[in-house]
């Protein structure tokens, strides 16, 4: 039972201590235990295994589309086939895995690098991944009875409409993306709330890892837009289906409404694919150079401000549409802005590498090939966010090479960085460097070749989104060479699930600390227990491990002494701006409530994606119920009256 | 060691779900972020379809004032009863505030009531044209969240009614009320947009 108040237990960590906690915080080794897991740790695998799944289906999905436009006139992926594929290949990249491979890394390392015991809701975090995993799955779905989403990641109409697309295919894809949002907006709440509240003593605004910065950035932009991509899925469904007029020129609805709803979305949504990346980078590649990070203030405010003026360039996606010219002033202006906050963090990063002393291995290398292919990215970026030059090269493959540079060298070439830093940490075993270079370096090769001659591809005029071509169009042999270079990258992937699947089995062991890091991560065991820290740290700089090291006597970061914190879950509330302890939060344990709800979440989709109501119905009691027994008020975490002690005597 | 422990060493904090410390009410506003943010581009598709509509808007008639005017006056002061309700939740003034929340519960369907009504009296349906799919797609919406808002009312009268609320503990009941005054404060915009705004813009 919860007590009103009382002064938290100050401590140094012991075996006593370390076992209760672990008595408290372990989850039973059943089946049933692993389902109703709400350790952050346990969901922040999840999801890496599972985006990174889609990672794989998306991959071979993309394979299949550059074996058609190798030759031209090939005739490996029917017309309708290729559709098809090629929206699903930029589904399962854009939806399914780039965002959840950033919400997988957040989860497992927030509440490490933030010195707490778990995310602001546990069971809310359980609920984001099962959602996302029944999302993925119902669009796949769609794949296997071949009535996949056919009209790309962006849907436009009018070619989604009833009318033109009569299949379940969009109905598919527009139910499946706002059940996929429901996901990220919980998950989103959760990371803003988990920073706001779930921070270590001490660790002020000032003293974030930049992976916080990045995630909270991104999660803020999400809670604002994705009710827009919803919403014009939920109006392109009901268009679909009831009859409705949003989208419909001849019932004074507009098809242009579908692409502002959509890129209102659509380009902060790319912000929200590459800031917890490049966040990632900013926190591990410092380390790989031996120093702090250069010009920590001015990263994290480019970060924040990239997502700002972000919100502000939709309108560069739409500059053929034939909208004002003022407006295509604003937003090209906008579009060009953005590439001084992006600049900064270049610069920094490249500083932090000079001025160090950079440890050349297979992490350091992929964090390096980012920011060159950041450049190379950006470039092509700032290039179309002019208007006249995007009226030439819009709609194709110089957009296209564009686009894979930023989210391939943005999200997949950190993430993968990421994943050769702190797999160690999740694991307790290291990659091997050997394979990794082998894998850097096919990886780095496949994607330069594959991508940087496609800038020429659309410069010659290929048009995107077409499923071959003439053989007098000229574009045979840079086509083919994407191709190989799609290869390369492919084998280069495959070494790295070769050298995951190694090191789960015979990696070096790890220690708690291999690259001698200096944030609080890395002062727990690789892996970390259930209750991630035995007594919560005290935060007195940007690196508590490296205080002695950098010669800072100002600052005595304490990580072996502060609050014990052991009356089942619980950890220390701290306020939002500079983490004083203002409260003790009770933490609800393992249970079985988010599943169900997903499952009902589910079930409540189908029904609608066929129209049977009784059973959106049903699942509808389901949620009720599900919710009814999630919310009722709990007297051990504080939130009613003791029983018994007739709380309201009026 | 830093300022900041040293402070919390010495006090006692408060355990569990306490007033504006809970998690639940940081994350009330994500939820009102969030769910603000949908409204907002509602009403957007609502504006920027009507700046390009060439058919009369609305079609047919003016908006009237005879079911909405007496709808919205009842949901607007049952923020005012639940304010009160919560007030006296917080002095363990139990008997009182389970009928104050009864007493929203019901404004809550009352409204709910008047507003199918009011669809039942609009001359056009739902695929009529733009106009049409926007008013009973977005008043939909906000019945939606009214629903969702009277369930609520109920688990929290159930919760009073039971006790479980006093001076100390009645976090869960200032989350539920915020809810309810979200959704109140919504309805001021899309009344504004579907009642006035015709009038102004005509």
């Amino acid at each position: 039972m919860a007590e009103q108040s009382r002064v938290a237990t100050i401590t140094t960590p012991n075996k006593e201590l370390a076992d209760k906690l672990f008595e408290i915080w372990e989850r039973p080794h059943t089946l049933y235990g692993w389902l109703a897991s709400v350790d952050h740790k346990d969901i922040g695998r999840r999801y890496l295994v599972t985006a990174f799944a889609f990672l794989v289906l998306g991959g071979l999905e993309a394979l299949a589309l550059r074996i058609q436009l190798a030759l031209p006139n090939s005739g490996v992926l029917p017309p309708e086939a290729y559709n098809q594929t090629f929206s699903m290949h930029g589904v399962s990249m854009i939806f399914l895995y780039a965002q959840p491979i950033v919400s997988g890394f957040a989860n497992f390392l927030w509440p490490l690098v933030l010195g707490s015991r778990d995310m602001a809701f546990p069971r809310m975090n359980a609920l984001s991944y099962w959602i996302f995993l029944f999302s993925g799955i119902f669009i796949y779905v769609s794949f296997i009875i071949g009535q996949a989403p056919n009209d790309g990641w962006f849907n436009y109409v009018p070619y989604a409409n009833k009318e033109f697309n009569p299949g379940l295919n969009m109905d598919f894809m527009s139910l499946g993306i706002i059940f996929l949002g429901i996901s990220t907006t919980i998950g989103s709440i959760n990371f803003v709330v988990t920073w706001m509240r779930h921070r270590a003593p001490g660790m002020s605004i000032n003293r974030l890892p930049i992976i916080v910065w990045g995630t909270l950035t991104a999660s803020v932009a999400n809670i604002f837009v994705i009710p827009c991509v919803s919403l014009a899925f939920f109006l392109l469904w009901l268009d679909r289906n009831f009859g409705t007029s949003f989208y419909n020129v001849a019932a004074d609805g507009q098809p242009l409404l579908w692409q502002h709803l959509f890129w209102i979305f659509g380009h902060p949504w790319v912000y929200v694919l590459v800031l917890p990346p490049i966040g990632l980078t900013a926190d591990a590649l410092p380390v790989l150079c031996r120093r702090p990070l250069v010009g920590y203030t001015p990263v994290a405010l480019a970060t924040v401000s990239t997502m700002a003026i972000g919100f502000g360039v939709w309108v560069h996606h739409m500059f053929a549409t034939g909208l004002p010219g003022l407006s295509l002033s604003f937003f090209s202006g906008a579009s060009i802005l953005i590439a001084i906050p992006s600049a900064v963090t270049v610069f920094a990063l490249i500083a932090t590498i000079f001025s160090g002393k950079p440890i050349i291995n297979t992490p350091f290398l992929f964090f390096a090939a980012f920011i060159i292919l950041f450049v190379i990215g950006g470039v092509s970026g700032f290039m179309t966010g002019s208007v006249p030059v995007d009226w030439q090269l819009t709609d194709t493959y110089f957009v296209v090479a564009h686009l894979h540079y930023v989210l391939i060298g943005m999200n997949v070439f950190p993430i993968v960085g990421a994943l050769y830093f702190w797999l160690p940490k999740i694991t307790g075993r290291m990659l091997s460097e050997r394979l990794g270079m082998w894998n850097f370096w096919l990886m780095f090769i496949g994607i330069n070749v594959a991508f940087l001659p496609m800038h020429l591809t659309g410069l010659w005029g290929m048009p995107r989104r077409i499923y071959t071509y003439g053989p007098d169009m000229g574009w045979t042999t840079l086509n083919l060479i994407t191709t190989v270079g799609a290869f390369i990258f492919a084998v280069g992937v495959l070494l790295l699930l070769v050298n995951v699947a190694y090191s789960l089995k015979a990696g070096a062991k790890a220690g708690p600390n291999p690259w001698k890091a200096g944030t609080l991560e890395w002062a727990t065991p690789s892996p970390p227990p259930p209750y991630n820290f035995v007594v919560i740290p005290t935060v007195a700089s940007r690196h508590p491990l490296w205080e002695s090291h950098l010669g800072d006597s100002k600052h005595r970061s304490y990580v072996y002494r502060g609050y014990e914190l052991s009356d089942h879950h619980e950890n220390v509330g701290t306020t939002t701006v500079d983490a004083i302890p203002d409260i003790i939060l009770k933490m609800p344990g393992d249970t079985i409530l988010p599943l169900l709800l997903a499952i009902a979440l589910a079930v409540t989709f189908v029904g609608m994606l066929f129209h049977i109501w009784w059973m959106v119905a049903a699942a509808g009691f389901g949620l009720l119920a599900t919710l009814t027994a999630w919310l009722w008020p709990r007297a051990h975490l504080g939130e009613r009256t003791e029983p018994g002690t007739a709380g309201a005597s009026s | 060691m830093s300022d900041a422990t040293q402070k919390g060493d010495r006090v006692a904090l408060p355990v569990g779900a306490y007033e504006t410390r809970a998690n639940g009410w940081y994350g009330l506003w994500g939820l009102i972020a969030t769910e603000g943010a949908l409204f907002v581009f509602l009403l957007f598709s609502y504006y920027y379809l009507l700046f390009h509509a060439r058919e009369p808007w609305p079609p047919m008639e003016m908006p009237k004032f005879n079911l909405s005017g007496p709808g919205s006056a009842i949901l607007w002061s049952s923020s005012g009863v639940i304010w009160v309700a919560e007030r006296l939740v917080k002095k363990s003034r139990r008997v009182l505030a389970s009928l104050l929340t009864a007493l929203t519960l019901v404004m809550g369907i009352v409204f709910l009531g008047i507003q199918v009504e009011e669809w039942a009296a609009k001359p056009f349906d739902f695929g009529g044209s733009a106009y049409a799919s926007l008013f009973f797609t977005i008043t939909g919406f906000h019945m939606a969240h009214v629903l969702v808002g009277v369930v609520i009312l109920l688990a929290m009268l159930v919760w009073t009614v039971m006790g479980y609320f006093n001076e100390n503990r009645n976090t869960v009941y200032s989350i539920g009320a915020a809810y309810w005054h979200f959704v109140d404060i919504v309805w001021v915009f899309v009344f504004a947009t579907f009642y006035v705004s015709p009038y102004v813009l005509r």
